[in-house]
């Protein structure tokens, strides 16, 4: 989890992402985010996040989104 | 039709048709041909009852279908639209107000209050109230009665490479000479419904506003939020049968590149242009793959000949090393191939590309020096007064007598004592497996050649690659992996962006 606190923070300093729970619906997320977001990732965790993963649900917090990682990391 | 003269015809006519169709709508509101009619002709009222004529009137609104009824309705007011965006830096709409000394601004609820963070003094107007004035079919008709079809409809602004940016001015004459062409090679009719990628502060969203109002067909503007989310973004095209797309090439390798095509396939979609960058090869054939019996149609053209002037109808495979031409030009349209010397380019040699026609637009607002430096007297007509656009790319034919885009002229670069182009070294990157996107820089102090890449490849991977495909010397001096490619508002790469990473690295 840190890690992924990490790379969300880098892109955006200003936000809480322990708290935030609301990135998509608030717009703070973009899409250059998104990929930015996929592709560090892949690197850090070795997962690839699969099209239909890459959802509103699974991107508007930094829990949902670890979440999503353990659950793809499991499916491995 | 009587002979058209004015982009207000299409409405005009379109409206006793089919009055009740929809025209523009997104996820949440709908607007009929009769609702846009009628709206835009209170706006236009409105003007003029303020006393607003043959001026430029600001049109700050969000991407909405709301915002092409203020566009319209600015012209039945005798005045021009100037669309900007929320989304635009605040400094760059400062440079674009000081550009343009407007008198009139037209907002809507999300933007009303931030207006009051520009130094700006004119009058603002609310689009929801002016939208209630009731129309003065006589003014109206004064108005139009008096208009001439060289009259300026838009002003959209571009990046100037100075960083001030440059409001390029385009008339009826010009929009009309480009959405005729341009929906015959579309294809475009009554059943076509297209989905809006663009922002509406850019010439591209022509090509859906316009054509639109002329054969009764139907946009959906869809939200941005759905170009980060690959499978909803075709699910949204299936749900709304849309069967048009033009749009930028990042967007489409969004949907490609994430895999998305491989989960759903948009199932009404018939017909998708694409255009601003080249289309990597390997991406295309996942797109053309997936739908093999689609219309896949290049477009080229520059904001300066008002939108699109060449367009190529793919109709063959295309190997990895190849590129997708940009093929020919529009009807009433000519494209020179002019060499440094001014002439005419030979089969197969390197020329830059120039536009001759209708389709010029008038020139770069408040702007004489800038505009006569590329809207220049034809170098091959000596006789009387003609101009042309130089559009500073270079550009060749094929064996097959198809125009090529071969670079921007400021790419091109003497390295090593060769003529390089830093697009040539891009285009063989972008066949690598794992990239995704390449852009090369040159250092002209020391002489180096930069590139940025976004793509699941290591620099030593990349480098050897470039060192097996290209000449020793043009192999990049210094490779930079990147976790997002810098686009500009038009979705080409943002060259300047890398420039400005690499002075502060």
């Amino acid at each position: 989890m840190e890690a992924l606190l990490e790379i969300l923070g880098e892109l955006h300093p200003e936000i809480d992402f322990e708290t935030h729970k609301s990135l998509i619906d608030d717009k703070i997320l973009d899409s250059f985010d998104i990929i930015t977001i996929i592709a560090e990732i892949n690197d850090e965790y070795d997962v690839a996040i699969p099209a239909h993963e890459i959802t509103p649900e699974n991107f508007n917090s930094a829990s949902a989104l670890y979440e999503l990682i353990e659950r793809l990391k499991d499916e491995d | 039709m009587d002979r058209q003269n004015n982009i207000l015809d299409y409405l005009d006519n379109i409206v006793n048709i089919c009055p009740d169709k929809i025209a523009y709508a997104n996820e949440t509101d709908e607007l009929s041909f009769k609702t846009v009619y009628e709206n835009s002709r209170a706006i236009g009222t409105f003007l003029h009852n303020e006393g607003k004529y043959k001026e430029p009137v600001v049109v700050f609104m969000r991407k909405h279908p709301d915002t092409i009824v203020a566009f319209l309705g600015v012209v039945y007011g005798g005045c021009y639209y100037v669309p900007i965006d929320n989304e635009m830096p605040k400094h760059r709409i400062e440079l674009i107000f000081q550009n343009l000394k407007p008198g009139a601004v037209i907002c809507d609820e999300s933007t009303i209050d931030s207006i009051k963070d520009f130094d700006y003094k004119g009058s603002v107007y609310s689009y929801n109230t002016i939208i209630k004035t009731p129309v003065n079919q006589d003014a109206l008709d004064e108005i139009r009665d008096k208009a001439i079809d060289t009259d300026p409809i838009y002003i959209v602004f571009t990046s100037g490479s100075t960083g001030k940016p440059k409001g390029v001015v385009a008339c009826h004459r010009s929009v009309i000479d480009y959405i005729e062409t341009l929906s015959e090679v579309l294809e475009i009719s009554e059943d076509t419904v297209f989905g809006n990628q663009t922002p509406l502060y850019v010439d591209a969203c022509l090509k859906e506003i316009y054509p639109t109002l002329k054969f009764g067909a139907k946009t959906y503007i869809i939200p941005k939020e759905l170009f980060m989310f690959p499978v909803k973004l075709v699910e949204f095209l299936n749900q709304y049968k849309i069967n048009t797309v033009c749009w930028v090439v990042p967007a489409l390798t969004l949907i490609s590149g994430l895999g998305a095509l491989e989960k759903v396939v948009p199932q009404h979609l018939h017909t998708i242009a694409f255009g601003s960058e080249v289309f990597p090869i390997k991406q295309f054939n996942i797109w053309r793959k997936t739908l093999p019996n689609a219309r896949f149609i290049n477009l080229y053209g520059p904001t300066e000949a008002t939108g699109m002037s060449c367009y190529y109808i793919v109709d063959r495979e295309f190997a990895l090393d190849e590129a997708i031409p940009i093929g020919r030009p529009f009807k009433n349209t000519e494209i020179l191939l002019l060499t440094d010397d001014n002439k005419l380019a030979e089969k197969g040699e390197q020329g830059e590309i120039c536009i001759r026609g209708t389709s010029l637009t008038l020139g770069y607002y408040n702007d004489f020096e800038r505009t006569s430096e590329v809207f220049v007297q034809n170098p091959l007509n000596t006789i009387y007064p003609e101009l042309i656009y130089r559009t500073g790319d270079i550009g060749k034919y094929n064996d097959k007598g198809e125009l090529m885009f071969v670079s921007r002229k400021d790419y091109q670069i003497k390295h090593m004592g060769h003529r390089i182009e830093l697009g040539e070294i891009e285009m063989v990157m972008n066949q690598m497996d794992g990239i995704q996107s390449a852009a090369c820089i040159f250092d002209n102090d020391k002489k180096k050649i930069i590139m940025y890449y976004v793509g699941d490849v290591t620099k030593a991977d990349a480098i050897n690659y470039c060192r097996d495909k290209l000449p020793r010397y043009m192999v990049p001096n210094l490779v930079e992996k990147l976790d997002v490619m810098p686009l500009t508002s038009n979705g080409k790469i943002n060259r300047l962006a890398l420039k400005e990473m690499y002075a502060n690295r």
